[in-house]
């Protein structure tokens, strides 16, 4: 109890030197720049100190928890004893890590489903394309392209395969897509990449990954063991532009077989 | 009385809405957990005490959020779109970029990972002083690249160029770099771009790529007003990998 007071104190120390220089930013062009007094001085005092609080509550929590179960659920499935095989005598197969794959790909799915940041990007984007994009569908798309992403992140990790070959293959991919796509999409795809990964994702799926590589055999965590969050954030761009492709590819053949019937009916 | 009420309120909708985006990691584990490993869990206790502050946590810092930085921040990043000066506007861009990112707790997450596992793999000395200055440096060159990145973002909202070849030219950037930069890097220049863009910057960014959009004649805040996440997602894989070439 006293370590955890502790280590919650200390914590919070550091925090408030990682607060202090937006609060200060933000006063300085205030003040100095646009020579104006906020509204709501106390309100937004007292935000901060809030600020303070919960980021120190939280990186505590991360350290206690998301971090060791990362690590953990890693170390159990890689574990020789539960994969058998030739795994025993210190061989690795890659598909002897079929659950690391699905353990993966599940951990990528339910928390981008999920993602308050991405729902509100949804929205937006339906709203643009005029409803020929929905929300929904484009939520699903994303946490799909996550959920591959992590889990071929993951494969990448156990095969040992360089990470820069991938995600080189996955900017072509992006840019052949980009030349279809319709170009009020494109912005929107771009920053999808980045809205997904979020606070909670990014540790557990991080861990993993460093979990992961320092279990296998043969692998290193500082050369393999990073890299599954750029792989999270590069194939959402893919998925929402793959989206869209296929929707505006919808209307249009709909468009057209109205078309048709309107001709039939006419003549 | 009614005002503690209220207090309470909005915190009871964060704590319900934090619960909500823990719980798919939490189902997917215990799934894990008890059909496949099927094996007891070490140290039960402390994740659930951690489990508990984590939650306790985003709901103090998103309230915290929503009162102080997020409408001060908008209403900023709206009154230096309408201002005109072009000078002001792009050292506020600047300034947004890298103070978000200096607070953003993945990011603080990452680093402290990242230089604990370049200490095992013995690029550093493992003492805590080195540990916590690797750790410092990647976050300050990571902040350092968001507000450049947020300023060529609004350099071009402000002329209008197309988003794909201001990205395009970014993959250059980060193919080229990747050949350079030392192998034990480029794991983690990859995995910052992600990692930046998270529960401070994205509102706050967004907010002033569409208020901008908004404000200047001939540009359309969904067309133009969005690309500045992507943009802050892209330079530090650049920036971190040329701080591994120098470190």
């Amino acid at each position: 109890m006293m370590e955890l007071f502790d280590h919650l104190l200390r914590t919070g120390w550091a925090t408030l030197f990682d607060v202090v220089p937006i609060a200060a930013i933000l006063m300085f062009f205030q003040v100095a720049v646009l020579r104006k007094v906020p509204p709501n001085p106390k309100r937004i005092a007292v935000g901060f100190l809030y600020v303070l609080i919960g980021l120190t509550l939280f990186l505590v929590g991360l350290e206690m928890a998301l971090f060791p179960v990362g690590e953990t659920m890693a170390r159990q499935l890689t574990d020789p004893a539960f994969l058998g095989g030739d795994a025993l005598l210190g061989k690795v197969n890659w598909q002897d890590y079929l659950w690391v794959y699905a353990f993966a790909a599940a951990i990528g799915f339910a928390t981008t489903a999920a993602e308050p940041s991405l729902i509100a990007v949804a929205l937006k984007a339906e709203q643009i394309s005029g409803g020929s994009i929905r929300a929904f569908g484009l939520r699903m798309a994303v946490a799909i392209g996550v959920a591959v992403g992590v889990s071929l992140g993951a494969y990448r990790i156990v095969s040992g395969t360089p990470l820069h070959w991938y995600i080189i293959a996955g900017y072509v991919v992006v840019i052949v897509q980009t030349i279809w796509a319709s170009k009020f999409i494109v912005a929107l795809a771009y920053d999808s990449g980045g809205v997904t990964t979020s606070t909670v994702t990014v540790p557990v799926v991080t861990a993993l990954g460093l979990g992961l590589a320092s279990t296998i055999p043969g692998r290193s965590p500082i050369l393999d063991g990073f890299g599954l969050i750029a792989f999270a954030s590069l194939f959402p761009i893919m998925a929402v532009l793959a989206y869209a492709n296929i929707a505006e590819w919808l209307q249009r053949r709909n468009h057209e077989r109205d078309r048709e019937r309107e001709k039939e009916s006419n003549s | 009385m009614g005002e503690i009420l209220k207090i309470a309120k909005g915190l009871s909708r964060l704590f319900l809405d934090a619960v909500r985006d823990l719980l798919p990691i939490i189902l997917v584990i215990a799934f894990f957990q008890a059909v496949v490993i099927r094996q007891p869990f070490p140290n039960l206790g402390e994740i659930l005490i951690g489990t508990v502050l984590v939650i306790l946590g985003l709901v103090f810092f998103v309230r915290g959020l929503e009162m102080g930085l997020f409408p001060l921040g908008e209403s900023m990043a709206q009154a230096f779109a309408r201002k005109g000066s072009v000078v002001w506007l792009l050292a506020f861009a600047f300034a947004l970029g890298f103070g978000t990112t200096v607070a953003e707790p993945a990011l603080i997450a990452v680093a402290a990972e990242a230089a604990k596992t370049a200490a095992e793999g013995g690029l550093i000395q493992s003492d805590e002083q080195t540990l916590d200055d690797y750790a410092y440096g990647l976050r300050m060159t990571v902040a350092l690249s968001v507000g450049f990145a947020i300023v060529i973002g609004v350099v071009r909202i402000v002329k209008g160029w197309p988003i794909q070849w201001v990205i395009i030219a970014g993959y250059i950037g980060v193919v080229v770099l990747t050949f350079f930069a030392p192998p034990e890097i480029v794991g983690i220049a990859y995995d910052s771009g992600g990692v930046t863009t998270s529960t401070i910057t994205v509102p706050l960014v967004t907010a002033l790529g569409v208020g901008l959009a908004t404000s200047i004649r001939g540009r359309n805040p969904m067309t133009d007003g969005f690309g500045l996440i992507a943009f802050a997602s892209l330079t530090p894989m650049m920036f971190v990998m040329v701080y591994g070439m120098v470190y």
